[in-house]
């Protein structure tokens, strides 16, 4: 069996912004799915917002998904049939909210979408599609906000402007975030740096991997 | 709630952003093409038992020897149906000094109920069809009735107490039958001048008729409901119970119609599932990141029962509504060439359309989407993790249940269902392992060719399985299709020419032995073809192995009807032209064994087997024989045939007469004429009218198929679209590599058709073997006809298999070279 975690001990307190850095392999996106409950270590325990991750099964994970976390991705993860504002309401529509279109046309907004929303992803920019993503992960005002290579596939100016944005709205819901980033100009912009290298943590503290607020 | 209304929206965004139309339009052609069928099979069935109702001049017809109560006809009458009744009597008539025995029928206006009279104006005149019936002290009198008389239109002749004058000639009615029942020529009279004939007297020999039709469903209902009024010695019959002339022609008019629909069926199913395999596939990453935003497996499990119960719905009432559209037009195409109004269709197939969607969907769509269900939720963090692997073998067996029942629920015929259930599973693996020989078999010639050769079989190679699956599903379509070509021509070919042009017009009975000879030579005479003359014993039924048979309880009340009434028999040395022996074995000439060969279908309606003693009663004489075999008879070829055939030993002592059937043309109808005067006891029935009767059944079905298979086709076509779009994103990603890596369009064009060329190649060439078979097992185990191979399907195949494997491959990937490789990989 392959290790591609081992011994890793981290807290992540409500409201901060931290951010795993390291090379490719290291184990980063591997830390945020189990940080995020989308897969379970072999051993060890998980907490998130107050619940043990580990100890849930497949649907308490996502029950808990579904009220405390949002995502965004390196590719995007937008729905190539669904239009943009569409890709923003179904997060509202899972959590049957009384009005999706107008929450999700304002989340849009507040990107700098508005007057695309029609749109399909197909006909959308590699910024603009992160952007619909960021709107869709803040859309429902997560606890935490797990950001994986956000601007990974991005070039450096149109990086920054979704950067910026990520950031300002972290600010203003005051979200939890959790980022994994090759970029050491973006992950200075966080309270903590977390360095990885294969499979291993490199700052000192926590004797628990676990994270609360 | 919330899953449903989010399946609903989900459904009309994946439907407006253009997901869903291979699926959708999959689903839509097969539901369309199936109830269009039903609807058509079912106007047409229809049609066809209405033209065999015409045999009866009815949809039903009750006969008895005693007057029909009058509150049978009140009752139909109430419930919508037309009547008509008809009183037959045998009289003698006469014309100056000369006289003959007929058949004198009284009609009341209205008959036939189902059918039209054709009448001339003199003898020999052409014929034509008409509505009316002969009016008060008119009489309208057949060919031979005249021609015994020596009398022509215009005569006044005798009937009871009453003179008619002669104003037609009537040339034929549609219930007049040919078997051994009516032999007096008709006269027929208005029921009005019955009364002053006086021929009903106590104690004379009288059949009442009375004619029931009407729609459909009425005469569904109203015939249970006068079976339990009837009294024991009224009959009531419907077309089940017409001639095995006409019972067979309709028999197989059905099962063709059928084959249709059975392979629309089964090109649906493949359509559909391959159709849903892609949505599932592309649905992979909104299912993670459903389970990413925290979406419940039960939740997303409901979704989809959801969507696939939507699509159904929806599905099924446009398939069904494009259907009866379609069906519309096609019956009016139909109705210009059968020359006559199709009857308005029934509303079973609806249900079929919707049955048929559901039983498409989850038998073949629901376990893709429930595959799809399961996809880990890490997929939205690494792409290369996907649901566990499907097991396809187990999921399918529920799709093959259901697709088996519900071709049963159609079809109800167990032995063709499984023979075309038992071909398509045959099929498959065929296929699917030639597929895999030509994919081991093209590394051999990779390095034979340029570099889009390569290419292109490094294609097929590389996607070993994908490429095993195309060249089956390809094949099955190709097959289908084939089947669909050599079932129209070659099969209804053969149909139609075992009943030919020159097949017996003319049957004559009632010759005496002495006659013969004499007969015969007058036909040499007159240059008209010699038949043989076959002798007939009438004789009735007493005893099955010893057993009394009116003791006996038989499982077939056509059997009970059979053993019951007065059988025509034949003897001779060798078996007729045309029967052919299914079990037993036929006696040595000469012997002087007392056995008996039994038509096979009469055997098992009778339920005696080989070796079981039959016991007769001969003008008072007791005669027994044993059953020595059984044997087909091809009813339709009009030839004189009967259900039991003894060796000469056992009935040559008896008084016996003749029969014979021969074909004449329309030049020859003075040489009849002459032939019936020659010989005034000798009854000549005409047979043209009953055959251009089961022509004209034979034809309509026939045109009925060709119209059903087009839709067949385009179900076909369906299952080679969703099998050029099952990879077509793939393709694209391929392609659009390729170009970035410095390959011209044209090279990368070449390598795709080398590849799909490939595999229309080897899925035309097994197409060829597979249809052959197909077509083969039913012309001789279905249809029961000769079958002979087609060497051009040899040709056809490969050629066929190439051509639209590869413009559809063409087609299809135009698109991906034609666009920009990097939209197709920032698409991704």
């Amino acid at each position: 069996m392959l290790t591609i975690l081992d011994q890793v001990s981290l807290q992540v307190s409500h409201g901060e912004r931290i951010a795993i850095i390291g090379a490719s392999g290291a184990g980063k996106s591997t830390l945020l799915g189990l940080l995020a409950g989308l897969d379970l270590p072999t051993s060890g325990k998980v907490w998130l917002a107050g619940n043990e991750l580990t100890a849930l099964d497949e649907d308490g994970r996502a029950a808990l998904r579904a009220d405390e976390v949002g995502f965004v991705f390196q590719s995007f993860h937008l729905i190539p049939s669904l239009t943009a504002l569409e890709n923003v309401m179904l997060p509202l529509e899972l959590a049957n909210h009384d009005q999706p279109r107008e929450a999700a046309r304002a989340a849009l907004g507040s990107v700098g979408l508005g007057e695309r929303s029609g749109h399909y992803p197909r006909q959308l920019s590699g910024g603009e599609k992160q952007r619909v993503a960021i709107a869709r992960a803040y859309v429902v005002q997560p606890t935490v906000l797990f950001a994986d290579e956000p601007t990974g596939n991005l070039d450096q100016q149109t990086g920054e402007t979704v950067i910026d944005i990520l950031f300002r709205m972290n600010r203003e819901y005051g979200t939890t975030l959790v980022l994994v980033s090759h970029d050491l100009v973006l992950a200075k912009r966080c309270d903590r740096i977390i360095q990885m290298d294969a499979g291993h943590i490199h700052i000192p503290g926590q004797t628990d991997a676990g994270m609360d607020h | 709630m919330k899953a449903l209304a989010l399946a609903w929206r989900l459904l009309l965004r994946d439907w407006k952003s253009g997901e869903l139309t291979v699926l959708g339009i999959a689903l839509v052609i097969a539901v369309t093409s199936l109830t269009a069928v039903a609807f058509l099979t079912d106007r047409v069935g229809h049609a066809v038992e209405l033209r065999a109702a015409e045999s009866l001049a009815a949809d039903l017809r009750l006969g008895s020897s005693q007057p029909i109560p009058a509150e049978y006809i009140d009752m139909a009458e109430q419930a919508g149906l037309k009547t008509a009744s008809m009183i037959i009597m045998p009289s003698v008539v006469f014309e100056n000094d000369r006289s003959t025995l007929s058949a004198v029928s009284a009609v009341s206006s209205g008959y036939p109920l189902r059918g039209r009279l054709k009448t001339s104006i003199q003898l020999l005149a052409p014929a034509t069809e008409t509505t009316d019936i002969p009016g008060q002290g008119e009489a309208w009198a057949s060919t031979r009735l005249l021609a015994r008389l020596g009398a022509d239109t215009g005569s006044v002749i005798r009937v009871g107490t009453a003179d008619f004058r002669v104003t037609k000639v009537l040339d034929f009615r549609p219930d007049q039958g040919w078997r051994f029942v009516d032999l007096a020529p008709t006269l027929l009279i208005n029921m009005a001048d019955l009364e002053s004939t006086e021929l009903i007297q106590p104690g004379s020999r009288v059949s009442y008729r009375n004619l029931f039709a009407g729609p459909r469903e009425i005469i569904a209902s109203f015939k249970p409901e006068l079976e339990t009024l009837l009294s024991a010695g009224e009959q009531l019959r419907d077309i089940a119970d017409t001639d095995p002339q006409m019972r067979s022609a309709t028999e197989r008019s059905g099962r063709f119609l059928n084959l249709a629909s059975l392979v629309s069926v089964l090109l649906a199913a493949v359509a559909v599932a391959m159709a849903a395999r892609r949505y599932a596939i592309r649905h992979r990453d909104r299912i993670a990141l459903l389970k990413c935003l925290g979406s419940q497996q039960r939740f997303i499990l409901r979704l989809n029962l959801f969507q696939l119960f939507m699509l159904t719905i929806v599905g099924a009432a446009t398939g069904i509504l494009l259907g009866f559209i379609a069906q519309q037009g096609l019956a009016w195409i139909a109705s210009e060439l059968i020359a006559q109004d199709l009857p308005a269709a029934g509303a079973s197939p609806v249900l079929l359309g919707l049955m048929t969607a559901l039983f498409i969907l989850c038998g073949f769509a629901l376990p893709d989407l429930i595959q799809m269900g399961k996809t880990p939720v890490l997929r939205v963090l690494r792409h290369d993790v996907e649901p566990p692997p499907m097991r396809y073998g187990l999921s399918y067996v529920a799709g093959a249940v259901a697709v088996l029942a519900l071709l049963q629920w159609m079809v109800r015929d167990i032995k063709l269902v499984l023979g075309i259930a038992g071909g398509t599973v045959g099929s498959f693996a065929v296929l699917g392992l030639a597929g895999w020989l030509l994919v081991k078999a093209t590394g051999r010639f990779r390095g034979m060719a340029g570099v889009s050769w390569r290419y292109g079989l490094a294609n097929l190679n590389r996607r070993g399985r994908e490429s095993v699956i195309q060249v089956v599903a390809f094949g099955l379509g190709l097959m289908v299709l084939m089947l669909l070509t050599l079932v129209r021509n070659d099969l209804m070919e053969t149909w139609r020419d075992s009943l030919p042009s020159d097949a017996p017009n003319q049957f004559m009975i009632n010759i005496q032995p002495h006659e013969v000879p004499e007969m015969q030579k007058y036909l040499a005479s007159q240059n008209m073809q010699v038949p043989e003359f076959a002798p007939l014993v009438r004789a009735r039924m007493t005893t099955i192995n010893g057993e009394d048979v009116s003791q006996i309880t038989f499982e077939d009340p056509r059997g009970e009807r059979w053993a019951k009434r007065e059988s025509n028999l034949s003897f001779g040395d060798s078996i007729q032209t045309g029967n052919k022996l299914t079990e037993g074995q036929w006696w040595e000439a000469g012997t002087e064994n007392h056995e008996v060969s039994v038509e096979a279908d009469f055997g098992r309606e009778l339920g005696v087997k080989i070796g079981d003693e039959l016991g007769f009663d001969i003008a008072g004489e007791p005669v027994t024989a044993t059953v020595t075999s059984f044997r087909t008879v091809e009813w339709d070829t009009f030839q004189p045939n009967f259900f039991m055939f003894f060796s000469a030993a056992t009935l040559r002592d008896y008084p016996a007469s003749y029969i014979t059937a021969l074909y004449a043309g329309a030049e020859d109808d003075r040489k009849i004429l002459e032939l019936m005067r020659q010989f005034p006891s000798v009854t000549v029935i005409d047979l043209e009218a009953s055959l251009a009767q089961v022509r004209d059944v034979m034809d309509k079905a026939s045109m009925a198929v060709q119209t059903v298979f087009l839709f067949t086709l385009l179900a076909g076509l369906a299952v080679l679209w969703a099998a050029v779009q099952s990879s077509l994103d793939e393709r694209s990603f391929e392609s659009a590599i390729l170009r970035t890596l410095g390959a011209s369009r044209a090279r990368v064009l070449t390598g795709v058709v080398v590849e799909f060329l490939a595999i229309g190649f080897l899925a035309g060439l097994l197409a060829s073997i597979g249809a052959s078979l197909a077509a083969w097992h039913l012309a001789v185990n279905v249809y029961e006809l000769p079958y002979q191979f087609s060497p051009m399907l040899w040709l056809t195949g490969p050629m066929l298999g190439m051509l639209f494997v590869g413009s559809s491959g063409l087609l299809a990937t135009w698109r991906v070279v034609t666009h920009s490789p990097l939209s197709v990989l920032r698409g991704v």
